[in-house]
């Protein structure tokens, strides 16, 4: 009895509220899967059904032929996927500056920037649209990559992972006189690169998931990315619940499947970021 | 300066120079004109033709202060700032406390899973829950029906569109915050733990006094970034209520929005846009203050 009291029953009560949260938290997602695999009309029913009577494919099958949501698909994975190229490449320059190289101002500049991350990003949105305006990136691709390409968290984040690293390594380096060029590319770059799969993985999801900045650049529909196209979509079919449910998932699940297989460097990261900043 | 400094700030400005003059042509650039834009009165004509650009002083941030519309919109960020932030916040602190439990077995399976929302596309998630708020056919009603509530029109009654995008909102982030607070109850020293158990220290007085207090500086991180982020809210209330019923879901980036890129009053929505930086550059200042104050 006292065995039970003392250890069985918090147990039971902990993993108990646990399941329960978890269930909670997932059945919205679990209700969207299923919802997109039911017959047109399906989830429009009193009492609510949590799966499908007879699984279909045919709303995917809508999206990618009547909807031509494979575009918006491409459009998502072309952008996200060139702003995370060229961020790892132009941030990871930059903190390697700020941690490695020697020059006057340095930390002070550093500090600037690091209290530049107070500015909300809708300040500089009206103005950068008249700037894209001008240069001719509206409605086109550049104009969602450029803003993208460069990042203050990103810079701080490569800084932070190479305080840790000894500078006698680059210095060994230098000895053999290799260039800083060099010494970047063959020796920082490789050091790095669990920071940088941390950085690409935070760069493609912010890339995929923002809505805000391509809602306004982007006017012709065939640019338009996954998450405008989903909100447009709405806009005509939202009687259609099960179609729009499997737009939901063809949106979610690319970013959910890169967060389950590379976890680890995720959280990594907002550790990174959140304690040590 | 020698040679060799130089030839070290040479290698360092190239290294830097791509990042630097990005973020300050694609960044600071436009904020400081965002200053500058909030003090004319540029709008669809200006766009049109720069000539017809007029330098308007405070004209803007009057105009705003006798909007009434706005006053709603600064209304109702605060009500998803001051009701969302907390609630987040202590949704966050509990999971992380069950997930960091010593009794729990697979805490890594329930750390995901409580963290899964994060990762999803908002509009992708908004409107799922649009759905799921349906008052006939919604999940959440019939849920609440078990429990003998009757039918809530969630996103149709003025008084419940609010709360129904505070609970998505939390739903989709509190799992972040929750990450960065069990780390910062692992970096607790397990010994005082055993300290207060030898003293006979309950587990509400342990959580009290040990946890409560160390997780001071992890407070304040997640407080501060939560309270950024939520005066922020933007696509919720876009996908989810278009700033309705009745304006009760318009929030201060949505009024921009609407203003400057439907309506292209962007000298309006700049002053729009520099209310909200002050208001989130006060709130940091106030929730630094009182750390500092408080023991």
């Amino acid at each position: 009895m006292s065995r039970w009291m003392h250890r069985l029953l918090p147990s039971l009560v902990l993993h108990g509220a646990l399941m329960a949260g978890a269930a909670l938290i997932l059945l919205p997602l679990l209700w969207m899967l299923a919802a997109s695999l039911m017959p047109a009309g399906e989830a429009n029913h009193y009492p609510p059904r949590l799966w499908p009577s007879a699984v279909t494919f045919e709303h995917y099958a809508a999206l990618f032929t009547r909807l031509d949501l494979g575009r918006h698909l491409l459009n998502s994975a072309l952008l996200a996927g060139a702003v995370t190229v060229i961020a790892l490449l132009i941030n990871s320059m930059a903190g390697y500056a700020f941690a490695k190289l020697r020059f006057r101002h340095r930390d002070r500049l550093f500090q600037g920037l690091l209290a530049a991350m107070v500015i909300p990003a809708q300040v500089a949105m009206l103005p950068l649209f008249l700037l894209l305006k001008q240069l001719g990136l509206i409605n086109t691709y550049w104009g969602v990559i450029i803003p993208g390409m460069a990042n203050i968290f990103g810079i701080f984040l490569i800084r932070q992972y190479l305080l840790a690293i000894p500078d006698s390594l680059l210095d060994a380096a230098r000895m053999d006189g290799a260039g800083e060029f060099r010494i970047y590319w063959s020796l920082i770059l490789p050091l790095c690169r669990p920071i940088l799969v941390t950085l690409a993985i935070f760069t493609f999801l912010g890339a995929w998931n923002d809505f805000m900045w391509p809602l306004i650049v982007l006017t012709d529909s065939t640019l338009y990315t996954l998450p405008v196209a989903l909100a447009n979509l709405l806009g005509e079919h939202v009687q259609d619940t099960e179609l729009m449910m499997a737009g939901s998932v063809l949106t979610v699940l690319p970013v959910m499947l890169l967060f389950v297989a590379l976890q680890k460097y995720y959280i990594a990261g907002i550790l990174l970021g959140g304690t040590k900043g | 300066m020698t040679g060799r400094e130089r030839r070290a700030a040479l290698s360092a400005g190239m290294f830097l120079a791509p990042a630097l003059l990005l973020i300050a042509v694609f960044f600071f650039l436009p904020v400081v004109a965002a200053l500058l834009l909030s003090f004319t009165d540029f709008d669809i004509y200006a766009l049109g033709d720069l000539s017809r650009l007029r330098f308007v002083g405070f004209t803007n941030y009057l105009q705003l202060l006798q909007s009434p519309l706005f006053w709603i919109a600064i209304g109702n960020t605060f009500y998803f700032v001051l009701v969302g932030g907390p609630l987040s916040v202590a949704l966050s602190l509990g999971a992380a406390l069950l997930v960091n439990a010593r009794l729990t077995r697979f805490p890594g399976f329930f750390r995901a899973a409580f963290f899964l929302p994060v990762v999803t596309t908002l509009v992708a998630v908004a409107v799922v829950w649009r759905y799921l708020y349906h008052p006939r056919y919604g999940l959440l009603n019939y849920g609440l029906s078990w429990l003998g509530v009757d039918p809530i029109d969630w996103l149709g009654n003025p008084d419940w569109a609010m709360p129904a995008i505070i609970l998505m909102a939390v739903w989709k982030n509190f799992g972040f915050n929750m990450i960065i607070f069990i780390a910062g109850l692992q970096n607790i020293p397990p010994q005082l733990y055993e300290a207060a158990r030898i003293d006979g220290a309950d587990a509400w007085r342990r959580f009290r006094h040990i946890t409560l207090p160390l997780l001071g500086p992890t407070f304040l991180f997640v407080a501060l970034i939560t309270m950024i982020g939520y005066f922020q809210v933007f696509a919720e209330p876009y996908v989810m209520t278009q700033g309705g019923p009745a304006n009760r879901t318009l929030s201060v980036v949505l009024l921009m929005y609407e203003e400057g890129f439907r309506w292209w009053n962007m000298g309006y929505a700049s002053a729009a846009a520099f209310v909200l930086f002050a208001l989130i550059l006060a709130g940091t200042v106030l929730q630094l203050k009182l750390r500092r104050e408080s023991p």
